[in-house]
């Protein structure tokens, strides 16, 4: 085992990626000096300019660019800053990117890795703080991943770059700088597989990206009472690993979904219906879902820590599926 | 094929011509098809534009990658796509380029260098861009092509897309067909800028404006920024001039503007045009032009015949094409 932060982990899987394959190339705004958290640091000093570039601050184009260079032989990681920038992007993304294969009866490929990162915390305010996966998740042909350690965010990544798909994945600038043991060898981690966190018989929670840390940390608190939660982390959105949800909620008979985007229209709504579907008779009780009021974020210290959802709001809504 | 300014010679002049008939036929069979609900979906046909499609496309080679809008169907057949499959796509049969699923906004075929047209104005101009660039780091020579009208220009990933292509010295050559309407608006009803070319002078791209309904001259122009971007001096921008003949859709009444006389038409038609040319320079005879419109004809009834027979795809097609594996 060797310590790591969730940012390295991605640094080491672009590095590694391209070292591995001359295709693969990095593309978006400031990369090349390594962008705000660091995540592209180095990798213009080993692999040079010409396949790490950077971008005017031109989102749309940007992702444009990389849908083209992905359907002409390259494999772009294209790089938006901030995930509420995405917005910009998205006639690339959805329009382009996500329907090609399919327009195209199949003759196009768009291998293409979109890299953002979203969530709050940080007093960022309304503009770079959201969490917009589930806008993503509704596309058919994106796929969409959401990492919420740093092994993962690694291994992800070189599953995400080798797909030859165009993949969404969303990182969270809270999860970053935090350090974590992970094996020495780094191994690709498939895309649609879930991983659970913790064993537990008494509830079921599916918590994305930092949502996750904040679901263990509520079992702990959970155990103390005598509730045994198992926390699932999808990891990734699309494909769902739905399979391995409904498994365990066939044991616990209780389900809690819990994400840091605002619950109304959020993802947890579609694991919610996905699983009642599938296991309804299983389930004992409403399944709970944990997300952020319907607000933009606010900057106001106090006020952005009670808009953020974190492990308090996981707890109550464990013991409410268990009537408590 | 030489790139740079040579004279049209005979050969080439009458190739050009057959395209343009091809695309001329095949558009206006295109439109009858549409009334009879055979073709589906937004037509948007482009004749009276033939001049341009031919005149680049008839400069490239089959890896040169080709970029299209809505109204692509003369692009595609320039670049070689065959007719029968690009009508089947119109249909939305399995032999369609795209097994029917993309239909007459999305041609795509890549064997002959067709890498996807588009039905969001201007939203396919940076994925150019991207075949430029991968051109380039795979070290060869070819030269991305994206075709738009003048509509797309205001547009802003347009804007973004020329300081792009600029700052990063791109093999790309941007055709504009300027025939002056955005959908159902005049130019000077969306900009201050009459000329297309004039948008990117700050940029410092070559560029030029020609008369895009006079084959000869686009083929000239459009041959010389060829070859310089082969050679890595793009991108470039070349603005042609045109005229949409029909309506923007099939079954769009065009009431926004008066419809050319008989006469004027006759004055601006590209395919009439290049004849008057070719017969002054000796390219070829009366026979030969006769035949060109007479093969034409006869490839747009087999490409229906053809496309009547194909089936419609297999449902599952749906789930087998949303991702790639």
């Amino acid at each position: 085992m060797r310590s790591t932060t969730y940012v390295k982990a991605i640094n080491a899987a672009l590095a590694e990626a391209m070292r591995a394959d001359p295709d693969v190339v990095v593309i978006g705004e400031d990369v090349a000096e390594g962008g705000p958290y660091t995540a592209t640091a180095g990798l213009a000093e080993e692999f040079g300019v010409e396949r790490v570039l950077n971008t005017p601050i031109s989102e749309s184009a940007v992702c444009g660019v990389a849908v083209g260079a992905a359907q002409s032989g390259l494999r772009p990681v294209v790089e938006i800053m901030f995930i509420d920038f995405i917005t910009l992007a998205l006639d690339q993304l959805v329009n382009q990117a996500a329907k090609a294969h399919f327009m195209s009866g199949g003759q196009l490929r768009v291998p293409l890795v979109l890299r953002t990162q979203g969530g709050a915390g940080q007093r960022g305010a309304a503009q770079h703080s959201q969490s917009l996966e589930s806008w993503l998740t509704h596309i058919p042909g994106l796929k969409v991943v959401m990492p919420s350690r740093a092994v993962d965010a690694g291994g992800l990544l070189a599953s995400a770059i080798a797909d030859p798909n165009p993949v969404v994945f969303i990182e969270n600038k809270a999860l970053y700088f935090t350090r974590e043991d992970v094996p020495d060898d780094r191994e690709p981690i498939p895309i649609g597989r879930a991983h659970t966190l913790r064993a537990g018989d008494d509830v079921t929670i599916v918590a994305l990206s930092r949502m996750a840390g904040e679901a263990l940390a509520a079992s702990e608190r959970l155990a103390q009472e005598g509730i045994e939660a198992e926390v699932i982390d999808p990891r990734t959105l699309v494909p769902l690993d739905l399979e391995a949800i409904v498994e365990s909620v066939r044991r616990t008979n209780r389900l809690v979904v819990a994400h840091e985007a605002v619950e109304h229209g959020g993802f947890g709504a579609e694991v919610a219906a996905a699983v009642q579907a599938a296991a309804f008779d299983d389930l004992d009780a409403q399944i709970e879902r944990v997300g952020a009021p319907f607000t933009p974020i606010p900057l106001s210290p106090p006020l952005e820590d009670a808009w953020l959802p974190g492990s308090a709001d996981v707890c109550a809504a464990a013991r409410a599926t268990l009537g408590r | 094929m030489a790139e740079t300014g040579t004279a049209l010679g005979g050969d080439e002049a009458l190739r050009l011509l057959r395209t343009m008939w091809r695309i001329r036929l095949f558009e206006e069979r295109v439109g009858r098809l549409k009334r009879a609900d055979e073709v589906h979906g937004l037509i948007h046909l482009s004749v009276g534009q033939e001049a341009v499609a031919a005149g680049v496309c008839g400069r490239l080679r089959a890896d040169d990658p080709v970029y299209s809008g809505h109204r692509a169907h003369g692009h595609a057949i320039a670049k070689g796509a065959p007719l029968e499959r690009v009508l089947a796509e119109l249909m939305g049969r399995s032999d369609g380029l795209c097994r029917g699923l993309g239909g007459s906004m999305h041609l795509v075929d890549v064997e002959h260098g067709l890498m996807g047209a588009t039905g969001v104005v201007g939203g396919n101009v940076p994925l150019a861009l991207g075949s430029a660039l991968a051109a380039r780091a795979a070290g060869s020579d070819r030269v991305a092509v994206v075709f738009f009208g003048d509509g797309a220009v205001q547009a802003g990933h347009w804007g973004e897309s020329v300081n792009l292509a600029a700052l990063w010295e791109l093999p790309l050559v941007l055709v504009c067909e300027n025939n002056g309407f955005a959908e159902f608006t005049p130019r000077s009803a969306h900009t201050k800028v009459e000329r297309v070319s004039d948008v990117v002078a700050p940029y410092g791209l070559t560029r030029e404006t020609v008369d895009g309904n006079d084959v000869v001259a686009v083929r000239e122009s459009f041959g010389g920024f060829l070859a310089a971007a082969r050679e890595g001096r793009g991108p470039m921008l070349l603005e042609c001039l045109t005229h949409r003949l029909r309506g923007h859709y099939e079954g769009d009444p065009a009431l926004y503007r008066e419809a050319l006389s008989k006469a004027e038409w006759q004055e601006k038609d590209p395919i009439l045009r290049l004849q008057r040319h070719g017969a002054e320079a000796g390219w070829f005879g009366e026979a030969d032009v006769a035949a060109a419109e007479r093969d034409a004809a006869e490839a747009v009834e087999e490409a229906v015949r053809f496309a009547r027979e194909s089936p419609f795809p297999p449902e599952q097609l749906l789930a087998e094409l949303t991702y790639a594996s």
